[in-house]
């Protein structure tokens, strides 16, 4: 970054953005205005920020963010449906000096995974979790996940959740930040450009945090899901500032003691 | 192959002890595992040794199941670990996602399965009910584990070596086969040496992408169906190159005409069935397969030219029995004696249903 560019006619010109070396060049599979993509963007930018490429090490889950791996340019493992938090246990406790992260969707961490999530966080492994939460399973087309909102129509709660027959919506960061093993959670979201700032101001506190051997750093991104919630990704902007921010409001669950 | 190296004085240990003791000797990495009888002994040890071994980084880490055990396993293994889990059979059940994925991603680790009786939450005494399990892959997809079945505790220890010498390898997840007796009955056994198990380079592991290399990357899925039959055929490939690793052992087969076939503990019984046997004059003799996968086809049917029948005995239903009828064709009858449930054969009752088909098949021959 930063890179003089000299055009033909003479034009100095400074590059003040790139593609960071920690992407691939692989274009994203994901939907016109899905949140993945820019969530990936986050990451990698901050693992590329803290020169940390050489020391990070990805778990992608099962869900829309499988291929994640494809994308980020670092080394990753791909983890069973719902189980990336022991995998990523597993990495951290072998090669303790490396920073891991697992990217889990709603499905994995919040339903078959929540006993993973919730012992990975109890025991204060110092990984960093982030949790996206789009309240629907999109890569199987549509179903009803533990986030889905009650009277949410999903392909498997056609006529909106019932919470008598399905339960309400697990609002597994709130539950998670009760923890001790718990450092610093925290709920953000990157539905417009300043939402993606802050997100990105947690992924580096969380990673910074996970070099001082703090224990778990949990971040939970609620987005969107055009293609699940059969909307436009306008309209899905929309639907996350008047409906799902109301039942996940945005901010800090835990922060240290500073 | 190990004995010029045993040097050391015979200890009086549990199966389950002298396996986890191996395993620290072994040098590994990590341990990931949830309690469950009769193998609780294995991470009990673990716990209670590794922090007095001031030269040993160790990880022996308790999960909450046996499903966040075998995905440590995976975590560990693909950052280029020496790691291993034990577990029996319920536990064992629970982990078969993770063995198919482990399989699959070719990842090198010990599964250490200490049988007990089944199906469902079964007994806590020993038995054999999980040799297809083991044998036929275990998970969803074409897999094979390595497995590795000891009749003996010197073998719970040997094997731990064995074992993590063949998965490296072959980048294949390997099985010691046990039972709840191997487990837990204390036998003379002299330890494999600390730290006589090299470490082999594992340049495909997650261990932070360095500039002079692409991303190494640790998966499972291959969505596009034709790189999917690649893996697929690259699996089966090594399968084929395994069988080379094929081991057995065998006891009076020279002049045998009944031939026994059985493994791990049944093995031991029916040591004691040649024994009295012969005494009777029965012209009887042992194979024991000692690699369960690969399998000594070959050796069995190759055997089968040469006796009037053969007895499969186990502590199960009939499970190896028909990779034994696989490997004889049809050539010579090949009989089952076998007690479920974490029951036992004597091996007077195995001599009497020698007796009782030798005497079967001569009315059959008059």
């Amino acid at each position: 970054m930063n890179e003089k560019l000299l055009l033909d006619d003479g034009t100095e010109l400074e590059q003040v953005y790139c593609r960071p070396d920690t992407l691939t060049d692989v274009p994203y599979h994901y939907c016109p205005g899905c949140g993945h993509s820019v969530v990936h963007n986050v990451l990698m930018e901050v693992v590329d920020e803290l020169d940390i490429q050489d020391k990070t090490i990805g778990v992608a889950p099962v869900g829309c963010s499988v291929f994640a791996y494809h994308y980020m340019n670092i080394d990753m493992q791909e983890a069973a449906h719902g189980r990336a938090s022991a995998v990523a246990t597993g990495i951290k406790r072998v090669l303790p000096d490396k920073l891991v992260f697992s990217y889990q969707g709603d499905g994995d961490l919040a339903a078959i995974g929540t006993a993973e999530t919730i012992h990975t966080v109890n025991r204060g492994e110092n990984i960093l979790i982030v949790f996206i939460n789009n309240g629907i399973y999109g890569m199987t087309g549509g179903q009803m996940a533990p986030t889905t909102l009650p009277g949410m129509v999903t392909s498997t709660s056609p006529y909106g959740r019932d919470v008598h027959m399905a339960g309400y919506p697990l609002k597994i960061t709130d539950l998670v930040a009760q923890l001790p093993g718990a450092y610093y959670v925290t709920r953000q979201s990157v539905h417009n450009p300043n939402a993606v700032r802050k997100l990105k101001k947690a992924v580096t506190k969380a990673f910074e945090y996970q070099m001082q051997n703090k224990g778990t750093c949990f971040i939970e991104v609620v987005s969107n899901c055009p293609s699940g919630w059969k909307m436009t990704p306008v309209e899905t902007i929309k639907y996350l500032e008047d409906v799902m921010f109301q039942y996940y409001p945005l901010g800090d669950l835990k922060v240290p003691k500073e | 192959m190990e004995k010029e190296m045993k040097t050391e004085e015979p200890r009086l240990m549990k199966g389950n002890e002298a396996l986890a003791e191996a395993a620290i000797r072994a040098n590994i990495d990590a341990y990931f595992g949830y309690p469950i009888t009769p193998q609780s002994e294995i991470i009990e040890y673990l716990m209670r040794e590794v922090p007095n071994r001031k030269d040993k980084k160790t990880i022996v880490l308790q999960a909450e199941s046996e499903v966040a055990s075998i995905n440590m396993v995976y975590g560990a293994a693909g950052a280029g670990a020496r790691v291993m889990t034990s577990s029996s059979s319920p536990g064992i059940s629970l982990m078969q996602e993770g063995i198919s994925y482990i399989a699959s991603a070719q990842l090198p680790c010990l599964i250490v399965n200490v049988v007990r009786g089944g199906p469902g939450l079964g007994t806590i005494q020993p038995s054999q009910g999980d040799y297809f399990q083991a044998t036929k892959g275990g998970g969803h997809g074409d897999y094979h584990l390595i497995v590795l079945a000891p009749s003996s505790v010197q073998e719970m220890a040997d094997f731990v070596f064995d074992a993590f010498r063949l998965a490296e390898k072959y980048r294949n997840p390997a099985m010691i086969l046990a039972d709840g007796a191997l487990g837990q009955m204390m036998e003379k056994v002299i330890l494999p040496p600390d730290g006589g198990l090299p470490k082999t380079p594992k340049p495909w592991a997650t261990t932070g992408k360095t500039k002079d290399r692409g991303h190494n990357i640790i998966t499972s899925l291959f969505i596009q169906p034709e790189e999917m039959e690649k893996v697929n055929l690259q699996l089966q490939k090594k399968y084929e190159e395994m069988q080379s690793e094929v081991r057995w052992e065998e006891f009076q087969t020279d002049d045998a005409e009944i031939l026994l076939v059985a493994f791990g503990l049944s093995a031991r019984i029916c040591q004691k069935v040649v024994d009295l046997g012969r005494e009777k004059g029965i012209k009887i003799g042992l194979l024991r397969p000692i690699t369960l996968y690969p399998f000594p086809y070959k050796r069995i049917a190759e055997l089968s030219e040469k006796v009037e029948f053969i007895l499969d005995v186990e502590m199960n239903a009939g499970q190896m029995v028909e990779d034994v009828r696989l490997a004889v064709e049809g050539k010579v009858p090949v009989y089952f004696k076998g007690r479920m449930g974490g029951m036992i054969s004597t091996p007077e009752e195995i001599l009497q249903e020698v007796e009782a088909i030798h005497e079967k098949q001569n009315v059959l021959h008059d």
